[in-house]
Protein backbone atom coordinates (compact mmCIF):
# COMPACT_ATOMS: atom_id res chain seq x y z
CA UNK A 1 0.00 0.00 0.00
CA UNK A 2 1.16 3.48 -0.76
CA UNK A 3 0.86 6.56 1.84
CA UNK A 4 -2.72 7.55 0.25
CA UNK A 5 -5.48 6.22 1.84
CA UNK A 6 -7.86 4.03 -0.31
CA UNK A 7 -10.61 5.79 -2.01
CA UNK A 8 -13.75 3.75 -3.33
CA UNK A 9 -13.85 5.49 -6.36
CA UNK A 10 -10.37 4.64 -7.30
CA UNK A 11 -11.41 0.56 -5.87
CA UNK A 12 -14.52 0.16 -7.10
CA UNK A 13 -15.07 2.66 -9.46
CA UNK A 14 -18.01 4.41 -7.17
CA UNK A 15 -18.53 7.45 -5.20
CA UNK A 16 -18.95 7.17 -0.67
CA UNK A 17 -22.24 8.80 -1.56
CA UNK A 18 -23.76 6.24 -4.53
CA UNK A 19 -22.72 3.36 -1.62
CA UNK A 20 -24.79 5.24 1.43
CA UNK A 21 -27.73 5.61 -1.45
CA UNK A 22 -27.40 1.72 -2.44
CA UNK A 23 -26.32 0.37 0.93
CA UNK A 24 -26.60 2.73 3.96
CA UNK A 25 -26.08 -0.13 6.33
CA UNK A 26 -22.78 -1.01 5.04
CA UNK A 27 -19.13 -0.73 6.49
CA UNK A 28 -15.82 -0.65 4.61
CA UNK A 29 -12.79 -1.68 6.36
CA UNK A 30 -9.15 -1.32 5.22
CA UNK A 31 -7.13 -4.59 5.63
CA UNK A 32 -6.09 -3.17 9.04
CA UNK A 33 -9.67 -3.35 10.40
CA UNK A 34 -10.24 0.22 10.18
CA UNK A 35 -13.36 1.92 8.81
CA UNK A 36 -12.97 3.57 5.96
CA UNK A 37 -16.20 4.62 5.61
CA UNK A 38 -19.69 3.79 6.82
CA UNK A 39 -23.13 4.16 5.59
CA UNK A 40 -25.57 6.77 7.28
CA UNK A 41 -27.91 4.16 8.97
CA UNK A 42 -25.21 2.41 10.10
CA UNK A 43 -23.67 5.35 11.75
CA UNK A 44 -26.55 6.54 13.22
CA UNK A 45 -27.16 3.06 15.17
CA UNK A 46 -23.71 3.47 16.22
CA UNK A 47 -23.97 6.25 17.86
CA UNK A 48 -20.31 7.17 18.35
CA UNK A 49 -20.50 10.14 15.61
CA UNK A 50 -17.94 9.74 12.67
CA UNK A 51 -16.95 6.14 12.25
CA UNK A 52 -13.91 6.42 10.19
CA UNK A 53 -10.84 5.22 11.29
CA UNK A 54 -12.33 3.20 14.37
CA UNK A 55 -11.51 -0.80 14.69
CA UNK A 56 -14.21 -2.45 13.09
CA UNK A 57 -14.52 -5.14 15.60
CA UNK A 58 -14.69 -2.37 18.53
CA UNK A 59 -18.28 -1.24 16.84
CA UNK A 60 -19.28 -4.76 15.35
CA UNK A 61 -19.18 -8.26 17.63
CA UNK A 62 -19.12 -11.14 14.41
CA UNK A 63 -20.79 -14.50 15.71
CA UNK A 64 -22.14 -16.63 13.03
CA UNK A 65 -21.18 -18.98 11.21
CA UNK A 66 -18.79 -18.29 13.79
CA UNK A 67 -16.91 -16.12 16.40
CA UNK A 68 -14.24 -13.86 14.44
CA UNK A 69 -11.69 -10.92 15.45
CA UNK A 70 -9.68 -10.28 12.78
CA UNK A 71 -9.55 -8.99 9.27
CA UNK A 72 -7.75 -12.18 7.71
CA UNK A 73 -10.53 -14.50 9.47
CA UNK A 74 -13.48 -12.38 8.51
CA UNK A 75 -12.11 -12.23 5.57
CA UNK A 76 -12.68 -15.49 4.76
CA UNK A 77 -16.47 -15.78 5.50
CA UNK A 78 -16.85 -13.48 2.26
CA UNK A 79 -20.37 -14.53 0.36
CA UNK A 80 -21.38 -16.20 3.70
CA UNK A 81 -24.78 -15.17 5.98
CA UNK A 82 -23.08 -13.34 8.82
CA UNK A 83 -24.67 -12.98 12.11
CA UNK A 84 -23.35 -10.00 13.74
CA UNK A 85 -24.46 -7.09 16.34
CA UNK A 86 -23.12 -3.86 17.54
CA UNK A 87 -21.53 -3.86 20.73
CA UNK A 88 -23.50 -1.33 22.00
CA UNK A 89 -26.54 -3.03 21.31
CA UNK A 90 -25.70 -7.27 21.95
CA UNK A 91 -29.50 -7.97 21.81
CA UNK A 92 -30.52 -7.16 18.74
CA UNK A 93 -28.93 -9.43 16.32
CA UNK A 94 -27.91 -8.20 12.86
CA UNK A 95 -27.36 -9.78 9.22
CA UNK A 96 -24.77 -9.43 7.11
CA UNK A 97 -23.21 -10.15 3.87
CA UNK A 98 -19.00 -9.06 3.21
CA UNK A 99 -17.25 -9.03 0.07
CA UNK A 100 -13.25 -8.36 -0.37
CA UNK A 101 -12.06 -5.68 -2.46
CA UNK A 102 -9.26 -5.91 -5.09
CA UNK A 103 -5.98 -5.93 -4.50
CA UNK A 104 -5.80 -6.29 -0.74
CA UNK A 105 -7.93 -3.30 0.28
CA UNK A 106 -10.16 -4.54 2.67
CA UNK A 107 -13.57 -5.40 2.64
CA UNK A 108 -17.02 -4.19 2.18
CA UNK A 109 -19.58 -5.44 4.58
CA UNK A 110 -23.47 -4.58 4.32
CA UNK A 111 -25.92 -5.27 7.36
CA UNK A 112 -29.28 -4.95 7.64
CA UNK A 113 -31.70 -5.66 11.00
CA UNK A 114 -32.66 -9.15 11.49
CA UNK A 115 -35.76 -10.97 12.87
CA UNK A 116 -36.07 -7.98 15.71
CA UNK A 117 -36.27 -5.21 13.52
CA UNK A 118 -38.98 -3.81 15.39
CA UNK A 119 -37.25 -3.54 18.09
CA UNK A 120 -34.45 -2.51 16.56
CA UNK A 121 -36.06 0.83 14.62
CA UNK A 122 -37.55 1.87 17.97
CA UNK A 123 -34.23 1.38 19.76
CA UNK A 124 -32.49 3.42 17.19
CA UNK A 125 -35.65 5.98 16.34
CA UNK A 126 -35.17 4.87 12.42
CA UNK A 127 -37.05 6.60 10.29
CA UNK A 128 -38.75 5.97 6.57
CA UNK A 129 -35.57 7.70 5.01
CA UNK A 130 -32.93 5.67 6.97
CA UNK A 131 -33.97 2.53 4.52
CA UNK A 132 -32.92 1.63 0.94
CA UNK A 133 -35.71 1.85 -0.94
CA UNK A 134 -35.30 -1.89 -1.83
CA UNK A 135 -35.10 -2.76 1.60
CA UNK A 136 -38.39 -4.22 2.81
CA UNK A 137 -37.45 -3.88 6.72
CA UNK A 138 -40.15 -1.09 6.17
CA UNK A 139 -42.98 -2.93 5.02
CA UNK A 140 -42.17 -5.81 7.73
CA UNK A 141 -42.70 -3.48 9.98
CA UNK A 142 -46.22 -2.51 8.13
CA UNK A 143 -46.96 -5.45 7.94
CA UNK A 144 -46.22 -6.58 11.87
CA UNK A 145 -48.23 -3.50 12.82
CA UNK A 146 -50.91 -4.70 10.75
CA UNK A 147 -51.10 -7.88 12.23
CA UNK A 148 -51.34 -6.83 15.19
CA UNK A 149 -54.33 -4.48 14.78
CA UNK A 150 -56.09 -7.28 13.17
CA UNK A 151 -55.51 -9.73 15.52
CA UNK A 152 -56.75 -7.20 18.14
CA UNK A 153 -59.96 -7.46 16.12
CA UNK A 154 -60.19 -11.31 15.64
CA UNK A 155 -59.64 -11.46 19.07
CA UNK A 156 -62.05 -9.02 20.25
CA UNK A 157 -64.74 -10.83 17.84
CA UNK A 158 -63.84 -14.08 19.10
CA UNK A 159 -64.31 -12.90 22.50
CA UNK A 160 -68.19 -11.28 21.99
CA UNK A 161 -68.99 -14.32 20.08
CA UNK A 162 -67.66 -16.53 22.48
CA UNK A 163 -70.07 -15.20 25.11
CA UNK A 164 -72.68 -14.80 22.98
CA UNK A 165 -72.73 -18.42 22.71
CA UNK A 166 -72.44 -18.99 26.11
CA UNK A 167 -75.47 -17.06 26.59
CA UNK A 168 -77.13 -18.75 24.15
CA UNK A 169 -76.23 -21.98 25.61
CA UNK A 170 -77.62 -21.00 29.15
CA UNK A 171 -80.74 -19.80 27.52
CA UNK A 172 -81.13 -22.76 25.74
CA UNK A 173 -80.64 -25.40 28.17
CA UNK A 174 -82.85 -23.91 31.13
CA UNK A 175 -85.93 -22.69 32.17
CA UNK A 176 -86.37 -18.94 32.97
CA UNK A 177 -88.98 -19.02 35.41
CA UNK A 178 -87.82 -22.22 37.57
CA UNK A 179 -84.17 -21.55 36.99
CA UNK A 180 -83.91 -25.11 37.01
CA UNK A 181 -83.18 -27.08 33.04
CA UNK A 182 -85.42 -27.17 30.68
CA UNK A 183 -86.65 -30.34 28.85
CA UNK A 184 -83.61 -30.00 26.03
CA UNK A 185 -81.33 -30.07 28.96
CA UNK A 186 -82.75 -33.10 31.28
CA UNK A 187 -83.04 -34.97 28.54
CA UNK A 188 -79.15 -34.96 27.74
CA UNK A 189 -78.64 -35.02 31.54
CA UNK A 190 -80.70 -38.36 31.89
CA UNK A 191 -79.27 -39.74 27.90
CA UNK A 192 -75.84 -39.33 29.10
CA UNK A 193 -76.60 -40.93 32.84
CA UNK A 194 -77.93 -43.95 30.60
CA UNK A 195 -74.84 -43.97 28.45
CA UNK A 196 -72.51 -44.69 31.45
CA UNK A 197 -72.83 -48.22 32.32
CA UNK A 198 -71.17 -47.00 36.12
CA UNK A 199 -73.97 -44.76 36.63
CA UNK A 200 -77.01 -45.78 38.61
CA UNK A 201 -79.62 -43.03 39.20
CA UNK A 202 -83.62 -42.78 39.66
CA UNK A 203 -85.82 -40.94 38.11
CA UNK A 204 -88.84 -38.92 39.80
CA UNK A 205 -91.64 -37.09 37.05
CA UNK A 206 -93.37 -35.14 39.46
CA UNK A 207 -96.96 -33.37 38.12
CA UNK A 208 -98.26 -30.00 40.42
CA UNK A 209 -101.91 -31.36 41.54
CA UNK A 210 -104.49 -28.49 41.88
CA UNK A 211 -102.31 -25.93 39.74
CA UNK A 212 -104.55 -25.72 37.29
CA UNK A 213 -107.49 -24.31 40.27
CA UNK A 214 -104.53 -21.84 41.04
CA UNK A 215 -104.08 -20.44 37.90
CA UNK A 216 -107.94 -20.02 36.86
CA UNK A 217 -109.05 -18.35 40.48
CA UNK A 218 -105.48 -16.02 40.96
CA UNK A 219 -104.67 -15.84 37.61
CA UNK A 220 -100.74 -16.72 35.78
CA UNK A 221 -99.02 -14.56 38.17
CA UNK A 222 -100.11 -16.51 41.13
CA UNK A 223 -99.49 -20.13 38.71
CA UNK A 224 -96.11 -18.42 38.20
CA UNK A 225 -95.22 -17.73 41.76
CA UNK A 226 -96.52 -21.13 42.54
CA UNK A 227 -93.78 -22.69 39.73
CA UNK A 228 -91.05 -20.41 40.90
CA UNK A 229 -91.21 -22.07 44.88
CA UNK A 230 -91.01 -25.27 43.51
CA UNK A 231 -88.16 -24.32 41.33
CA UNK A 232 -87.01 -23.07 44.80
CA UNK A 233 -88.03 -26.17 46.69
CA UNK A 234 -86.10 -28.63 44.09
CA UNK A 235 -83.12 -26.63 44.16
CA UNK A 236 -82.81 -26.56 47.43
CA UNK A 237 -83.97 -29.92 48.70
CA UNK A 238 -81.60 -31.83 46.62
CA UNK A 239 -77.76 -32.29 46.82
CA UNK A 240 -75.64 -29.98 44.25
CA UNK A 241 -74.89 -33.52 41.66
CA UNK A 242 -78.73 -34.31 41.36
CA UNK A 243 -80.56 -32.26 38.73
CA UNK A 244 -84.03 -31.35 38.59
CA UNK A 245 -86.05 -29.59 35.32
CA UNK A 246 -89.17 -27.83 34.54
CA UNK A 247 -90.30 -30.26 31.45
CA UNK A 248 -93.63 -28.57 31.09
CA UNK A 249 -95.55 -26.54 32.25
CA UNK A 250 -96.79 -28.16 35.43
CA UNK A 251 -94.44 -31.10 35.28
CA UNK A 252 -90.88 -31.71 36.61
CA UNK A 253 -88.30 -34.36 36.26
CA UNK A 254 -85.40 -35.07 38.91
CA UNK A 255 -82.80 -37.66 38.23
CA UNK A 256 -80.99 -38.78 41.41
CA UNK A 257 -77.55 -39.48 40.80
CA UNK A 258 -75.89 -42.79 42.77
CA UNK A 259 -79.52 -43.11 43.86
CA UNK A 260 -81.13 -46.29 42.50
CA UNK A 261 -82.72 -47.07 45.86
CA UNK A 262 -86.55 -47.35 46.34
CA UNK A 263 -86.57 -47.08 49.67
CA UNK A 264 -84.35 -43.65 49.19
CA UNK A 265 -85.85 -42.22 46.30
CA UNK A 266 -89.54 -42.81 48.01
CA UNK A 267 -87.72 -41.04 50.59
CA UNK A 268 -87.11 -37.90 48.66
CA UNK A 269 -90.60 -37.90 46.75
CA UNK A 270 -92.42 -37.56 50.01
CA UNK A 271 -90.36 -35.05 51.08
CA UNK A 272 -91.02 -32.95 48.41
CA UNK A 273 -94.23 -33.90 48.22
CA UNK A 274 -94.46 -32.22 51.35
CA UNK A 275 -92.76 -29.28 50.90
CA UNK A 276 -94.80 -28.81 47.68
CA UNK A 277 -97.93 -28.99 50.00
CA UNK A 278 -96.85 -25.82 52.09
CA UNK A 279 -99.11 -23.38 51.18
CA UNK A 280 -98.01 -20.20 49.14
CA UNK A 281 -98.91 -16.64 49.95
CA UNK A 282 -99.91 -14.46 47.12
CA UNK A 283 -101.27 -11.04 47.00
CA UNK A 284 -102.98 -11.97 50.26
CA UNK A 285 -104.53 -15.51 49.71
CA UNK A 286 -102.68 -18.66 50.02
CA UNK A 287 -102.30 -21.24 47.02
CA UNK A 288 -102.47 -25.26 48.16
CA UNK A 289 -101.30 -27.49 45.82
CA UNK A 290 -99.81 -30.93 45.98
CA UNK A 291 -97.87 -33.11 43.97
CA UNK A 292 -98.16 -36.67 42.29
CA UNK A 293 -94.69 -38.29 41.59
CA UNK A 294 -93.58 -41.41 39.21
CA UNK A 295 -90.63 -43.17 40.06
CA UNK A 296 -88.46 -45.70 37.96
CA UNK A 297 -84.66 -46.32 38.89
CA UNK A 298 -81.86 -47.51 35.97
CA UNK A 299 -81.80 -50.68 37.75
CA UNK A 300 -85.05 -51.47 37.68
CA UNK A 301 -83.73 -52.63 34.12
CA UNK A 302 -82.07 -55.90 33.26
CA UNK A 303 -80.27 -54.21 30.11
CA UNK A 304 -80.27 -50.56 29.91
CA UNK A 305 -83.01 -48.91 28.45
CA UNK A 306 -83.60 -45.54 25.79
CA UNK A 307 -84.10 -42.74 27.07
CA UNK A 308 -87.87 -42.85 25.66
CA UNK A 309 -88.34 -45.83 27.66
CA UNK A 310 -87.30 -44.41 30.98
CA UNK A 311 -89.00 -41.56 30.64
CA UNK A 312 -92.53 -43.91 29.60
CA UNK A 313 -92.26 -45.74 32.54
CA UNK A 314 -91.94 -42.43 35.07
CA UNK A 315 -95.11 -41.54 33.31
CA UNK A 316 -96.71 -44.31 33.67
CA UNK A 317 -95.93 -44.65 37.59
CA UNK A 318 -97.19 -40.92 37.78
CA UNK A 319 -100.05 -41.46 36.32
CA UNK A 320 -100.90 -44.85 38.78
CA UNK A 321 -99.91 -42.37 41.20
CA UNK A 322 -102.60 -39.95 40.18
CA UNK A 323 -105.42 -42.86 39.73
CA UNK A 324 -104.65 -43.42 43.77
CA UNK A 325 -106.00 -40.14 44.74
CA UNK A 326 -102.56 -37.01 44.26
CA UNK A 327 -100.32 -36.23 46.61
CA UNK A 328 -98.62 -39.53 46.43
CA UNK A 329 -95.85 -41.15 44.52
CA UNK A 330 -95.73 -44.64 42.89
CA UNK A 331 -92.93 -46.53 41.70
CA UNK A 332 -92.59 -48.10 38.40
CA UNK A 333 -93.21 -52.11 37.94
CA UNK A 334 -95.44 -51.67 41.33
CA UNK A 335 -98.52 -54.14 40.75
CA UNK A 336 -100.91 -51.63 41.87
CA UNK A 337 -100.46 -47.63 43.30
CA UNK A 338 -100.20 -47.78 46.99
CA UNK A 339 -103.22 -45.49 47.72
CA UNK A 340 -102.67 -45.02 51.68
CA UNK A 341 -98.74 -43.50 51.06
CA UNK A 342 -99.68 -40.09 51.32
CA UNK A 343 -96.76 -38.34 51.45
CA UNK A 344 -98.45 -35.53 53.97
CA UNK A 345 -98.71 -38.97 56.52
CA UNK A 346 -94.80 -38.40 56.74
CA UNK A 347 -93.43 -36.70 60.08
CA UNK A 348 -91.75 -33.54 59.46
CA UNK A 349 -88.45 -33.83 58.34
CA UNK A 350 -88.31 -37.90 57.34
CA UNK A 351 -90.80 -40.66 56.70
CA UNK A 352 -92.16 -42.99 58.35
CA UNK A 353 -91.55 -46.44 58.26
CA UNK A 354 -94.99 -47.28 58.55
CA UNK A 355 -95.46 -45.46 55.17
CA UNK A 356 -91.98 -46.98 53.80
CA UNK A 357 -92.44 -50.33 54.37
CA UNK A 358 -94.56 -51.90 51.54
CA UNK A 359 -92.53 -49.78 49.04
CA UNK A 360 -89.41 -51.33 50.10
CA UNK A 361 -90.66 -54.67 50.43
CA UNK A 362 -92.48 -54.57 46.62
CA UNK A 363 -89.93 -56.95 44.93
CA UNK A 364 -87.69 -55.21 42.44
CA UNK A 365 -89.53 -56.97 38.74
CA UNK A 366 -85.81 -56.51 37.20
CA UNK A 367 -87.57 -54.45 34.22
CA UNK A 368 -90.94 -55.49 33.07
CA UNK B 1 -68.46 -5.12 1.49
CA UNK B 2 -66.30 -6.53 3.98
CA UNK B 3 -67.08 -5.82 7.51
CA UNK B 4 -64.32 -3.52 7.88
CA UNK B 5 -65.83 -0.64 5.22
CA UNK B 6 -69.35 -1.11 6.69
CA UNK B 7 -67.25 -0.92 10.34
CA UNK B 8 -66.01 2.43 9.02
CA UNK B 9 -69.10 3.74 8.06
CA UNK B 10 -70.78 2.85 11.40
CA UNK B 11 -67.62 4.21 13.47
CA UNK B 12 -67.68 7.45 11.20
CA UNK B 13 -71.58 8.21 11.77
CA UNK B 14 -71.29 7.35 15.92
CA UNK B 15 -67.83 9.31 16.54
CA UNK B 16 -69.42 12.29 14.21
CA UNK B 17 -73.54 12.46 15.23
CA UNK B 18 -73.84 10.13 17.69
CA UNK B 19 -75.30 6.82 18.54
CA UNK B 20 -78.97 7.80 18.12
CA UNK B 21 -78.06 8.87 14.63
CA UNK B 22 -77.09 5.53 13.88
CA UNK B 23 -79.89 3.72 15.31
CA UNK B 24 -81.75 5.71 12.94
CA UNK B 25 -79.98 5.45 10.26
CA UNK B 26 -79.76 1.51 10.75
CA UNK B 27 -83.55 1.80 11.41
CA UNK B 28 -84.36 3.30 8.28
CA UNK B 29 -81.99 1.24 6.64
CA UNK B 30 -83.78 -2.23 7.94
CA UNK B 31 -80.59 -3.64 9.38
CA UNK B 32 -81.22 -6.42 11.46
CA UNK B 33 -78.88 -6.04 13.66
CA UNK B 34 -76.75 -3.19 16.14
CA UNK B 35 -73.55 -3.69 14.72
CA UNK B 36 -71.08 -4.11 11.95
CA UNK B 37 -68.62 -6.63 12.58
CA UNK B 38 -65.33 -5.68 11.06
CA UNK B 39 -64.15 -9.50 10.44
CA UNK B 40 -67.31 -10.56 8.90
CA UNK B 41 -68.65 -9.78 4.96
CA UNK B 42 -71.96 -8.32 4.20
CA UNK B 43 -73.78 -7.63 0.79
CA UNK B 44 -72.88 -4.24 -0.68
CA UNK B 45 -76.86 -3.87 -0.65
CA UNK B 46 -76.72 -3.25 3.00
CA UNK B 47 -73.95 -1.05 2.58
CA UNK B 48 -75.69 1.02 0.46
CA UNK B 49 -78.21 1.26 2.20
CA UNK B 50 -76.91 2.28 5.52
CA UNK B 51 -74.96 4.99 3.22
CA UNK B 52 -78.68 6.44 1.87
CA UNK B 53 -79.95 6.35 4.91
CA UNK B 54 -77.69 8.45 6.72
CA UNK B 55 -77.44 10.89 3.39
CA UNK B 56 -81.33 10.94 3.85
CA UNK B 57 -81.46 11.76 7.77
CA UNK B 58 -78.52 14.12 7.98
CA UNK B 59 -79.90 16.06 5.13
CA UNK B 60 -76.09 16.02 3.51
CA UNK B 61 -74.66 14.89 0.11
CA UNK B 62 -73.25 11.51 -0.39
CA UNK B 63 -69.95 13.38 -1.64
CA UNK B 64 -69.75 15.79 1.35
CA UNK B 65 -70.60 12.25 3.91
CA UNK B 66 -68.02 10.52 1.50
CA UNK B 67 -65.36 12.98 2.40
CA UNK B 68 -65.91 13.59 5.80
CA UNK B 69 -65.63 9.87 6.08
CA UNK B 70 -62.14 10.57 4.44
CA UNK B 71 -60.85 12.79 6.62
CA UNK B 72 -62.27 10.85 9.34
CA UNK B 73 -60.24 7.64 8.50
CA UNK B 74 -57.04 9.42 9.09
CA UNK B 75 -57.72 11.76 11.90
CA UNK B 76 -59.85 10.09 14.29
CA UNK B 77 -57.97 9.06 17.71
CA UNK B 78 -59.04 5.80 17.99
CA UNK B 79 -57.62 5.28 14.32
CA UNK B 80 -54.24 6.20 15.25
CA UNK B 81 -52.94 2.14 13.80
CA UNK B 82 -54.72 3.22 10.44
CA UNK B 83 -53.31 6.52 9.85
CA UNK B 84 -49.61 4.53 10.96
CA UNK B 85 -50.21 2.04 8.39
CA UNK B 86 -50.76 5.21 5.98
CA UNK B 87 -47.74 6.65 6.66
CA UNK B 88 -45.46 3.33 6.44
CA UNK B 89 -46.30 4.63 2.46
CA UNK B 90 -44.10 7.71 2.09
CA UNK B 91 -41.52 9.71 3.85
CA UNK B 92 -43.27 13.13 2.45
CA UNK B 93 -46.51 13.37 1.45
CA UNK B 94 -45.06 13.48 -2.67
CA UNK B 95 -43.78 9.96 -1.94
CA UNK B 96 -47.08 9.28 -0.20
CA UNK B 97 -48.92 10.19 -3.84
CA UNK B 98 -45.92 8.33 -5.77
CA UNK B 99 -46.71 5.75 -3.89
CA UNK B 100 -50.83 5.60 -4.14
CA UNK B 101 -50.66 3.06 -6.75
CA UNK B 102 -49.25 0.18 -4.10
CA UNK B 103 -52.09 1.29 -1.63
CA UNK B 104 -54.23 -1.36 -2.94
CA UNK B 105 -51.59 -4.13 -2.39
CA UNK B 106 -50.47 -2.63 1.21
CA UNK B 107 -54.35 -2.83 2.05
CA UNK B 108 -54.32 -6.47 0.83
CA UNK B 109 -51.37 -7.14 2.75
CA UNK B 110 -52.93 -5.86 5.77
CA UNK B 111 -56.67 -7.36 5.11
CA UNK B 112 -56.08 -10.16 2.71
CA UNK B 113 -59.64 -10.14 1.41
CA UNK B 114 -60.06 -6.38 2.12
CA UNK B 115 -61.53 -4.88 -1.42
CA UNK B 116 -59.26 -1.95 -2.36
CA UNK B 117 -59.64 0.38 -4.31
CA UNK B 118 -57.81 0.81 -7.90
CA UNK B 119 -55.83 3.51 -8.54
CA UNK B 120 -53.59 5.35 -11.01
CA UNK B 121 -51.42 8.44 -10.33
CA UNK B 122 -50.78 10.53 -13.75
CA UNK B 123 -48.38 13.71 -13.07
CA UNK B 124 -49.29 16.47 -15.31
CA UNK B 125 -46.62 18.85 -13.81
CA UNK B 126 -43.99 19.06 -11.22
CA UNK B 127 -46.70 19.77 -8.39
CA UNK B 128 -50.15 18.55 -10.06
CA UNK B 129 -51.55 15.40 -10.41
CA UNK B 130 -54.60 13.45 -11.68
CA UNK B 131 -55.73 10.59 -9.70
CA UNK B 132 -58.24 8.11 -11.42
CA UNK B 133 -60.09 5.21 -9.32
CA UNK B 134 -61.75 2.28 -9.16
CA UNK B 135 -63.91 0.65 -6.77
CA UNK B 136 -66.58 -1.80 -6.24
CA UNK B 137 -68.74 0.96 -4.86
CA UNK B 138 -69.17 4.18 -6.02
CA UNK B 139 -68.09 7.17 -4.07
CA UNK B 140 -64.34 6.28 -3.79
CA UNK B 141 -63.08 9.75 -5.02
CA UNK B 142 -64.73 11.88 -2.43
CA UNK B 143 -63.80 9.11 0.19
CA UNK B 144 -60.06 9.78 -0.90
CA UNK B 145 -60.39 13.38 -1.31
CA UNK B 146 -60.72 13.43 2.06
CA UNK B 147 -58.40 10.62 3.46
CA UNK B 148 -55.54 12.93 1.41
CA UNK B 149 -56.94 16.34 2.44
CA UNK B 150 -56.24 14.90 6.17
CA UNK B 151 -53.00 13.10 4.93
CA UNK B 152 -51.81 16.34 3.18
CA UNK B 153 -52.47 18.32 6.87
CA UNK B 154 -50.67 14.92 8.70
CA UNK B 155 -47.40 15.57 6.93
CA UNK B 156 -47.54 19.15 7.09
CA UNK B 157 -47.92 19.46 3.08
CA UNK B 158 -50.26 22.20 1.29
CA UNK B 159 -52.01 20.51 -1.26
CA UNK B 160 -55.19 21.84 -2.92
CA UNK B 161 -58.03 18.94 -3.97
CA UNK B 162 -60.91 18.59 -6.40
CA UNK B 163 -63.29 16.27 -7.98
CA UNK B 164 -62.47 15.85 -11.21
CA UNK B 165 -65.10 13.66 -12.75
CA UNK B 166 -65.95 10.36 -13.48
CA UNK B 167 -65.03 8.73 -16.35
CA UNK B 168 -66.65 5.40 -17.34
CA UNK B 169 -66.83 4.42 -14.04
CA UNK B 170 -63.53 5.56 -13.12
CA UNK B 171 -63.63 8.82 -10.49
CA UNK B 172 -61.31 11.22 -10.87
CA UNK B 173 -59.20 13.55 -8.67
CA UNK B 174 -57.05 16.49 -9.01
CA UNK B 175 -54.23 17.17 -6.56
CA UNK B 176 -52.20 20.33 -6.95
CA UNK B 177 -49.20 20.92 -4.37
CA UNK B 178 -48.65 23.95 -3.30
CA UNK B 179 -45.71 23.25 -0.77
CA UNK B 180 -44.52 20.31 0.89
CA UNK B 181 -43.44 22.09 4.22
CA UNK B 182 -45.93 24.23 5.00
CA UNK B 183 -46.24 23.23 8.54
CA UNK B 184 -44.91 21.13 11.29
CA UNK B 185 -47.56 18.31 10.53
CA UNK B 186 -47.95 15.38 12.80
CA UNK B 187 -45.37 13.06 13.94
CA UNK B 188 -44.52 9.64 12.51
CA UNK B 189 -42.08 7.57 14.86
CA UNK B 190 -41.74 4.16 13.10
CA UNK B 191 -40.36 2.70 15.72
CA UNK B 192 -43.67 2.71 17.94
CA UNK B 193 -45.22 -0.33 17.56
CA UNK B 194 -49.08 -0.31 17.84
CA UNK B 195 -50.02 -1.96 21.06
Amino acid sequence: MTGLPPSLSRVIGLSGGALDVLMPMHVWADPDGRVVQAGPTLTKMARRGDLTGLPLFRILEFRRPARVDGVQALMALAGQRLGLALRDAPDLPLRGALTTLPEGTGLILDISLGLSFARAVAEFGLTLNDFSPCDQTVELLYLHEANTSTMALSRHLSRRLEAARAEAEAQALSDPLTGLANRRAMDAEIARCLDDPGQDFGLLHIDLDRFKQVNDTLGHAAGDAVLARVGAILRHQLRHTDVAGRVGGDEFLVLLRDCPDRAEMAAVAARLIAAIEEPVPFEGHLCRISASIGLAASIDYNQRPGLDRVLADTDAALYAAKRGGRGRYAAHGEPEPAPRRRAGDAAPGGFTRRCLDPLVSTPNTGGD
Amino acid sequence: MHGMVNRALQGFLVATYGADVWAEVRGQAGLPFADFEAMLDYPDEMTLACFGAACHVLHKHPNVLLEDLGTWLVTDTHLEPLRRLMRFSGASFLDFLHSLEELGDRGRLAVPDLDMPQIELDQIDPASFRIRARWSLPGIAPILMGCLRALADDYGALAFLRLDGIDRGVECLHVQLLDTAFSEGRSFDLGRVAS
